[in-house]
C-alpha cells in the first residue's frame, strides 16, 4: 500500500493541520516508510480474537466507575480561564461561526 | 557530618536520614541542588525553576522536621518533575510550544502525593514534546545532553529526568513511560527507573499522550530509592482517573532484601537476536551470571510477538494521541495563531504553529488509522495483536517469576544520529514496547558499560502488581555489584 499526496492532504485536513508543500512531501515519504513496517502486522491471523482496548481488561474485570452525582468542586472559572488565549466576561472568544 | 558539597552524592534514603537527624536543613539542601542545577544548565535537563516556591516548600519541610511528629517518608528531599506533569507553582508545557507559559490551576496527583510525603519540588524537567520521542531531541525548548558523553542523547522521552539524576542535579525525578520513556533514558544515563503496572499511578494531571499506555514512575540512582518514591507515587485515585486501579498503596521497600534463591528468571530468545549490539549483550549476560550467583535460575522463554510490538505500538499510540491532542485548538488554553480567516483556519494555523514535526507525524498516522475504511485493518488489528502479546507474557510467566533482557539494542547514540529518520528511532524501542502494550511493570537497572564507555541497562519485567519483586531483584543485584554507583566524569 502506498499513500499519495492527495491522501496526505485529506488526512491533514481531518487532523486540522496545515502542511507546507515541503513538509507535506516529507510527510508522504516518512508515512509510506512507516506503513511498510505496518504491513507485517496486517498479515497476522487474528480471527476469533477480541480487540484489547485497555491493558487492565486482560487480567481484571473493568467496571466503569460512576461518581455520586454531587457537587465536589466550587466555581473555579477565573483560574481555569487564566490560560485561555481570548476571554470576555467569562466566555471563550472564537472567530465568528454563524453569519 | 556531611559537608554541603557532598550532599548530591547521597542517596534519597541517606538524604532523608540526614534531614531527619537535622544534620542538614531542607532549605540548605534545596539551595545546594538549585545551585548545581543552574551551574549545569548546559545539559538542558531543567526547563523551569521557581526558587520562591521551592524554598517555601523546603521551609515547610524544615518546620515539620523540627516538630519531629511527621511520618512523611521524603521530608525535605528535593525531587524534580518531568514537564509532562501539570504543576500549580511551575510552568507546565509538555515540552511543546503549544503550551508555552501554561500554568495549571491544579497539581497532578503524582506531584501532590510526593508533596504529601514532604518532597520539595526543585523544578521541571525537559522531555520530548508530549512525551513523543526516544532521544529528547523533540523538545520545543532544546535538546538534552547525556552527562556521560555530552555529544550523545540521554534517551527519551524522560531525557531531562534521566540526565538530571545521572548528573546529580537532583536525587530523584518523576518520569512517564508510554513505550519505554522511563526505562530507555534510565538505561542510556546509567540510572535506575521503574514503570509500575498500568493503573498503579494516577494519570490525573499527566498531559495525555496515549491513555491506554501512559504510566508514571520514578527515576533515581538505586532500586532502593526508586522503591521509596514509587511507594509515595502509587495508590488509587478513583474519582479522578477512570483507569486507576483499586489497589491500596504499598510499601515497595518492604521486600527489598528478600533472598533470590530459587527465583526463576525468564530470558526471552527474541531479546537476544541479531538486532542486539554485542557490547550490550555482553553487559546483560554478565548481569544474568550475577543473578545465578545470587541463587536465581535462568529459564529460556519465548515472546514470539516481540517484533510485531513495533507496528502494533506505533498504530495504537498515535491513534490515541491524535484523539488526545485534538484538545489543542487554540480556544480554551495554549497557543493561538495570530492571523486566520475563520474558525477552521484558526484551528489549522494554531496547530501547525504549535506542534513540532514528530507530533504532527503521529497525529497524521493516528488520524489515518482511525479514519473510515482503515479502522478495522489497522487500529482493530493492532488491538487484537495487543491481546496476543498479553497472552505471550502470561504463557511465559507460567515458567518464570521475572523476565530479564536488554532495555535497548544499543547504548545511547550520538546527538542528531536518528533525528532525521523517525523510523530508525521507532525500531530502537523494540524491547520496551511489549511490556508497555501488556501494561506490565518494568524497570531498568544499570549493568555496566558498552561502546564509548556508555552505560548499559538491563530490563526486568514482572507480572501485574509485582513491582516489589522487581525492586527486590534489582536491589539484590545492586547490593552484590557496583555498576549503579558509577558516576559520570565532571559531576
Amino acid at each position: 500500500m502506498s499513500l499519495t499526496s492527495t491522501d496526505i492532504d485529506r488526512i491533514a485536513n481531518l487532523a486540522r493541520l496545515e502542511l507546507s508543500p515541503p513538509e507535506s512531501e516529507r510527510m508522504l515519504t516518512q508515512i509510506n516508510g512507516f506503513f511498510d513496517l505496518v504491513e507485517k502486522m496486517r498479515a497476522v491471523d487474528t480471527s476469533g480474537l477480541q480487540p484489547l482496548a485497555h491493558p487492565v481488561a486482560c487480567w481484571q474485570d473493568v467496571v466503569l466507575r460512576l461518581r455520586e452525582d454531587a457537587v465536589s468542586e466550587s466555581d473555579n472559572r477565573a483560574a481555569n480561564q487564566r490560560n485561555a488565549p481570548s476571554v470576555e466576561q467569562g466566555l471563550f472568544l472564537v472567530p465568528k461561526v454563524i453569519e | 557530618m556531611k559537608t554541603p558539597t557532598e550532599l548530591h552524592d547521597l542517596s534519597v534514603a541517606e538524604l532523608a536520614e540526614q534531614l531527619r537527624a537535622r544534620k542538614v536543613s531542607a532549605v540548605e539542601t534545596a539551595q545546594h541542588f538549585l545551585a548545581r542545577a543552574r551551574a549545569n544548565a548546559e545539559l538542558g535537563a531543567f526547563l523551569y525553576f521557581n526558587e520562591e516556591a521551592t524554598l517555601t516548600q523546603a521551609s515547610a519541610a524544615d518546620a515539620a522536621l523540627a516538630a519531629g511528629t511527621s511520618e512523611a517518608s521524603l521530608l525535605g528531599v528535593p525531587v524534580a518533575h518531568k514537564d509532562i506533569f501539570v504543576t500549580r507553582d511551575f510552568a507546565a508545557t509538555a515540552g511543546s510550544k503549544m503550551l508555552t507559559g501554561y500554568r495549571s490551576p491544579f497539581d497532578a496527583t503524582v506531584v501532590a502525593r510526593l508533596a504529601e510525603q514532604g518532597a520539595v519540588t526543585l523544578g521541571k524537567l525537559n522531555c520530548d514534546e508530549f512525551a513523543m520521542g526516544s532521544a529528547n531531541e523533540n523538545s520545543a525548548f532544546g535538546l538534552v545532553k547525556n552527562p556521560w558523553d555530552q555529544t550523545r542523547v540521554p534517551g527519551g522521552s524522560s531525557g531531562g529526568s534521566a540526565a538530571a539524576v545521572a548528573a546529580r542535579l537532583v536525587p530523584a525525578a518523576t518520569g512517564t513511560d508510554t513505550g519505554g520513556s522511563i526505562r530507555q533514558p534510565a538505561s542510556f544515563c546509567g540510572i535506575t527507573g521503574i514503570k509500575p503496572t498500568y493503573g498503579r499511578a494516577s494519570r490525573y494531571g499527566m498531559v495525555a499522550f496515549a491513555s491506554s499506555l501512559d504510566q508514571a514512575g520514578p527515576l533515581a540512582r538505586s532500586a532502593e530509592d526508586c522503591a521509596l518514591l514509587l511507594s509515595a507515587m502509587c495508590g488509587p485515585d478513583l474519582d479522578r482517573d477512570s483507569t486507576s486501579l483499586d489497589v491500596p498503596a504499598e510499601n515497595f521497600a518492604r521486600t527489598l532484601d528478600d533472598s533470590l534463591a530459587g527465583l526463576r528468571i525468564g530470558v526471552p530468545a527474541e531479546f537476544f537476536g541479531e538486532g542486539l549490539d554485542a557490547d550490550v549483550r555482553t553487559a546483560v549476560d554478565a548481569a544474568l551470571k550475577e543473578y545465578e550467583k545470587l541463587g536465581a535460575q535462568l529459564v529460556p522463554i519465548t515472546l514470539p510477538r516481540t517484533e510485531l510490538s513495533i507496528p502494533v505500538y506505533y498504530v495504537i499510540a498515535p491513534a490515541e494521541a491524535s484523539s488526545n491532542l485534538s484538545r489543542f485548538d487554540g480556544v480554551k488554553f495554549g497557543h493561538r495563531a495570530e492571523q486566520y480567516s475563520d474558525l477552521i483556519d484558526m484551528y489549522k494555523k494554531t496547530r501547525s504553529q504549535g506542534f513540532g514535526d514528530e507530533v504532527k507525524r503521529r497525529i497524521m498516522i493516528g488520524t489515518y488509522v482511525l479514519s473510515h475504511g482503515y479502522y478495522d485493518a489497522y487500529y482493530l488489528q493492532a488491538q487484537k495483536i495487543r491481546r496476543m502479546i498479553v497472552d505471550d507474557f502470561q504463557q511465559a510467566f507460567k515458567q518464570c517469576d521475572l523476565i530479564a533482557g536488554p532495555v535497548a539494542p544499543t547504548v545511547a547514540w550520538k546527538l542528531g544520529d536518528k533525528s532525521d529518520d523517525p523510523l530508525a528511532s521507532y525500531l530502537a524501542d523494540i524491547f520496551t514496547l511489549p511490556a508497555s502494550l501488556a501494561g506490565l511493570p518494568g524497570m531498568s537497572v544499570p549493568v555496566g558499560f558498552g561502546a564509548g564507555n556508555m552505560p548499559v541497562g538491563m530490563q526486568l519485567i514482572a507480572n501485574y502488581l509485582q513491582e516489589s519483586r522487581l525492586l527486590n531483584a534489582a536491589h539484590r543485584l545492586q547490593q552484590a555489584t557496583d555498576w549503579h554507583l558509577a558516576k559520570p566524569e565532571g559531576f
